[in-house]
């Protein structure tokens, strides 16, 4: 059996990722001292035959397991007696346990090599069948040296002294090897270096800015779709850990398929059955299945009379992508739905299957949960700078280009002027409505208006606000997502007639992002109106409260950005989806996994999506917006 | 392109998530004693796959709705610590947990080629009696499998009988296999009762048999909320609903009366419509409101 390191499994209800064993309880047990994450060489644990040693612990120290490993060669070369040969003869076990256990220190494998040498001379037999534990085996293997030193002329005997003992200090050798032992146990601590563990490794292959929903599923599939298990080190960073201004939390929670982009209703139906099947995908032992709280109610959009031909020919589209939508006119709108006033709408799409809302807290948590057990690092920093390093490069037209890559992130903590430098390969941009700003740390935008280098990442946040209301006399349980012709919209909250709903608001009165106050003003002006015409019992409602979030709004088309930029290299985008980023996130997550580990987009091609288009013009326009 | 390491480290993160963590109360000192005898480790590792697969099916079933009891509550205890201290428990759950669902999944695969082969209503038959329920074609007997799983094939000569009834209770039926049952598209009667894996999303499935179905039987499926029960508003042609029973269903008393408001031609049973109100302080407390006859 396999121990995990007592500190990662008590610390949370899950404990690190299976599979991996000794090096990891060994080396996280550093990282709690403080110790650099230094990257070691392969470790290539994953395929340890455990078999052939039998199911003897690796202690989670890495000084003992190496002892231990030592002490197996001997059990394995028993038969051809002799310790001392076999034990620099055999390669493939050192490598095993050496290459991650050498991250320890230099000190510990000193010292581990003379406790080799000093039992030079063991009985083999006896050597195998103490290995207990560490400090055990520690003190087993000094007890039993020094009386075999002894007996062997390693040490003389001294007259008066006790057969079978030694007398020269040796309770105070052993407190004093207790206390080290204590000090190097996980679980306490050790002052003798800095705690470092807030801050995050110091090398990292891929660094997520940005951990709201879209920034764990690129995370998540990152995990999922990497060739080997371990095979990648993924680092995720949020400024906020309460998530208080994240779009993922105040979001209303969503998904329908009723789009205009084919792209757009395929990474919707996709995050269908991934929600549909989160309890597979994100399955964790020992946790509770996650109740995302899915409301099946669909959504029900309203289209008047300029735009029922549009509304026709997406409704076409989303059939022929697979999504169950059907059009319904006034009449049978009426018969449905008798609570509706049908003044001023010419047809009606609704949505049947695979559409509604749901929690979107609990598919946050549900997908942190999992990358903390697939063994994910999270930090809590702010990113503040980008270290890259430039090329100049000459493309097939003979124009001279500069290709940049990233090379570190330095992220800076919270409340102090401490930052980490991190080494990384791939940089992740899923900061949500500060997208531009990260983007803008690399570079990105930085040249002459017009040219590929002068190109921002146009994306911005945009406020909205969200009002529940309570009305008695409401719409009853079947009601779906409504959204008027208008651009109101509302949705059933609970069992207890309450509702809550909003509006975007129109380009010229677009609200200032600076903070997330409420203007309830708004909703007396600019939403009641429009709610009160479409269904006549919200004339009398009592709103009980309100709050705003963000969208990350892309200024040119509504559309998100996905995919690598075309001049800083290793910077991938998985933004800007301006109000339906929760409900794309699945997809999104799986599509820029596969640009990043196989090159180009395997199940859903964004192509339509990448940041060339704001270079080139050309505009992804989603026209069903709310 | 990055560095071939694959050192992984499972660090957990110091920032508080905003989210109750289930504690471990255990002290785990390092002193303890392994249990290392790798023979005693294999008899315990034999018991413990029973336990184990109650642990599993622990896992689908909603936290709360089943007690463990007594005996299976301690082998549960012992289970989860097997499992937060070694890796090879957590292994292998995992794998039994994959093990299990994928053997849901290969009961709910979509019989397309019998569809072609014998028409779609002895294909969905087929489904269900293979499943262990019942299916009543028109104008004739139930057809029910026996203890041993076995039924008769004379079904496969009704081509053009559609089946009028379709008992599936306790059978492993998910999202995925209502493609099956949705072919038969004149069913009237249809009894989930107690259906595991029966949720909100497959309620949202019901539609297509909306100009048909008369009865609908939900009861004790433990997955099926007040959500899914909103999505049964299609089915207009309902007669009689059944809903008692269902734990995750947060206000049984108020579902029931919206559910009413939803259906109106529909007789609503299973809950009473008093349950969950306090009672008055003029009330006496044996003197219960009568039930709505249901």
């Amino acid at each position: 059996m396999v121990k995990k390191s007592s500190m990662a499994a008590a610390a949370e209800e899950l404990g690190p990722a299976p599979g991996i064993q000794a090096a990891i309880a060994a080396a996280s047990c550093c990282a709690k001292r403080g110790t650099r994450h230094t990257s070691g060489p392969g470790n290539p644990l994953n395929a340890l035959p455990l078999g052939k040693l039998g199911a003897l612990p690796i202690s989670a120290r890495g000084r003992a397991g190496l002892t231990y490993l030592k002490a197996s060669q001997w059990r394995v070369g028993a038969g051809l007696g002799g310790a001392p040969g076999e034990v620099t003869g055999r390669q493939p076990p050192i490598a095993w346990g050496g290459g991650a256990l050498r991250a320890t220190g230099q000190l510990a494998r000193s010292s581990e090599w003379r406790l080799v040498r000093s039992s030079d001379r063991w009985d083999n037999s006896e050597a195998a069948v103490r290995l207990s534990e560490g400090a055990g085996l520690r003190g087993a293997m000094i007890r039993r040296v020094l009386p075999h030193g002894l007996g062997r002329g390693l040490l003389t005997r001294r007259p008066g002294t006790r057969r079978g003992g030694f007398s020269l200090d040796w309770d105070g050798k052993v407190s004093e090897i207790k206390k080290k032992i204590k000090s190097i146990l996980p679980g306490t601590p050790c002052d003798v270096l800095p705690d470092t563990s807030h801050l995050p490794p110091e090398h990292s292959d891929v660094v997520v800015v940005g951990g709201g929903v879209l920034g764990l599923s690129v995370a998540y599939w990152l995990k999922q779709l990497e060739n080997r298990r371990g095979g990648m080190r993924v680092l995720v960073v949020e400024r906020d850990h309460t998530y208080s201004q994240a779009s993922t939390g105040l979001s209303v929670g969503g998904i329908c398929q009723q789009f205009s982009l084919p792209e757009n209703i395929q990474l919707s139906l996709f995050s269908a059955s991934f929600l549909r099947n989160i309890n597979e995908y994100l399955a964790v032992t020992n946790a509770p299945p996650l109740d995302l709280q899915f409301n099946p109610s669909g959504y029900l959009l309203l289209a008047s009379e300029k735009d029922a031909a549009a509304m026709e020919s997406n409704v076409k589209v989303q059939k022929q992508e697979g999504a169950k939508v059907c059009l319904m006119s006034p009449d049978q709108l009426r018969n449905k739905f008798p609570w509706i006033n049908t003044e001023g709408v010419a047809l009606a799409s609704y949505g049947m299957e695979n559409e509604g809302w749901f929690d979107p807290w609990c598919l946050l948590h549900g997908l942190r949960q999992k990358l903390m057990s697939m063994g994910v690092f999270f930090c809590q920093g702010e990113v503040t700078r980008f270290v890259t390093s430039s090329q100049r490069m000459m493309t097939t037209d003979d124009e001279m280009v500069t290709l940049k890559s990233i090379h570190e992130v330095h992220v800076k903590m919270d409340h102090s002027l401490e930052y980490q430098p991190v080494e990384c390969a791939i940089v992740i941009n899923a900061a949500g409505a500060w997208s531009a700003q990260i983007a803008a740390l690399a570079g990105i935008g930085k040249g002459p208006p017009g040219t590929l280098q002068g190109t921002k990442l146009p994306v911005e946040p945009r406020k909205r606000y969200v009002y529940v209301w309570h009305c008695p006399q409401g719409p009853g349980l079947e009601t779906p997502l409504v959204a008027d012709t208008s651009g109101a919209y509302f949705r059933r909250e609970g069992l207890g007639s309450n509702y809550l709903g909003g509006r975007s608001p129109a380009e010229e009165e677009e609200p200032d992002p600076a903070n997330l106050e409420v203007d309830h003003d708004f909703f007396q002006e600019k939403v009641w109106p429009h709610l009160a015409l479409r269904v006549p019992a919200f004339e009398t409602l009592k709103v009980q409260t309100a709050w705003a979030g963000y969208y990350d709004y892309n200024t040119f088309d509504q559309n998100g950005v996905v995919g690598p930029h075309p001049l800083v290299v290793n910077m991938y985008f998985a933004t800007g989806f301006s109000g339906h980023g929760l409900q794309q996130a699945p997809g999104v997550g799986r599509a820029v996994a596969e640009m990043i580990l196989e090159g180009s987009f395997q199940t859903i091609d964004l192509s339509p999506f990448l940041f060339n288009r704001f270079y080139l013009g050309e505009k992804t326009q989603e026209n069903n917006i709310m | 392109m990055w560095s071939t390491q694959n050192s992984q480290l499972g660090a957990p993160s110091s920032d508080a998530f905003p989210v109750a963590a289930v504690t471990n109360d255990h002290n785990l000192k390092t002193t303890q004693s392994h249990r290392y005898s790798s023979g005693g480790q294999k008899s315990k590792s034999l018991r413990l796959v029973a336990p184990m697969w109650n642990g599993t099916r622990g896992i689908h079933r909603l936290g709360g709705a089943v007690v463990p009891e007594g005996n299976q509550k301690k082998e549960r205890k012992m289970l989860q610590f097997l499992n937060n201290h070694f890796y090879d428990v957590e292994a292998l759950r995992g794998y039994l947990l994959q093990r299990e669902m994928s053997k849901v999944h290969l009961k709910n695969r979509s019989f397309t080629w019998l569809e072609e082969q014998h028409g779609p209503y002895s294909a969905g038959a087929f489904f269900i009696l293979k499943q262990g329920g019942a299916v009543k074609f028109r104008d004739k007997e139930w057809i029910r499998p026996d203890k041993y799983g076995h039924f008769s094939p004379e079904f496969w000569n009704f081509r053009e009988v559609p089946v009028e009834a379709v008992d599936a209770s306790d059978c492993e039926i998910n999202y995925e296999g209502l493609d099956n049952l949705l072919l038969l598209k004149e069913l009237q009667s249809l009894s989930l009762q107690r259906c595991p894996h029966v949720d909100d999303w497959c309620l949202s499935r019901l539609y297509p048999l909306a100009d048909s179905l008369q009865e609908l039987s939900l009861a004790g499926c433990p997955r099926v909320s007040e959500r899914g029960l909103a999505c049964l508003h299609h089915l207009q042609n309902l007669r009689r609903l059944d809903i008692s029973d269902l734990p995750a269903v947060s206000n049984p008393g108020l579902t029931q009366i919206l559910v009413e408001e939803m259906l109106p031609n529909c007789q609503v049973v299973g809950v009473d419509w008093a349950e969950g109100l306090k009672l008055g302080p003029e009330e006496q407390p044996q003197d219960t409101a009568s039930p709505v006859p249901a």
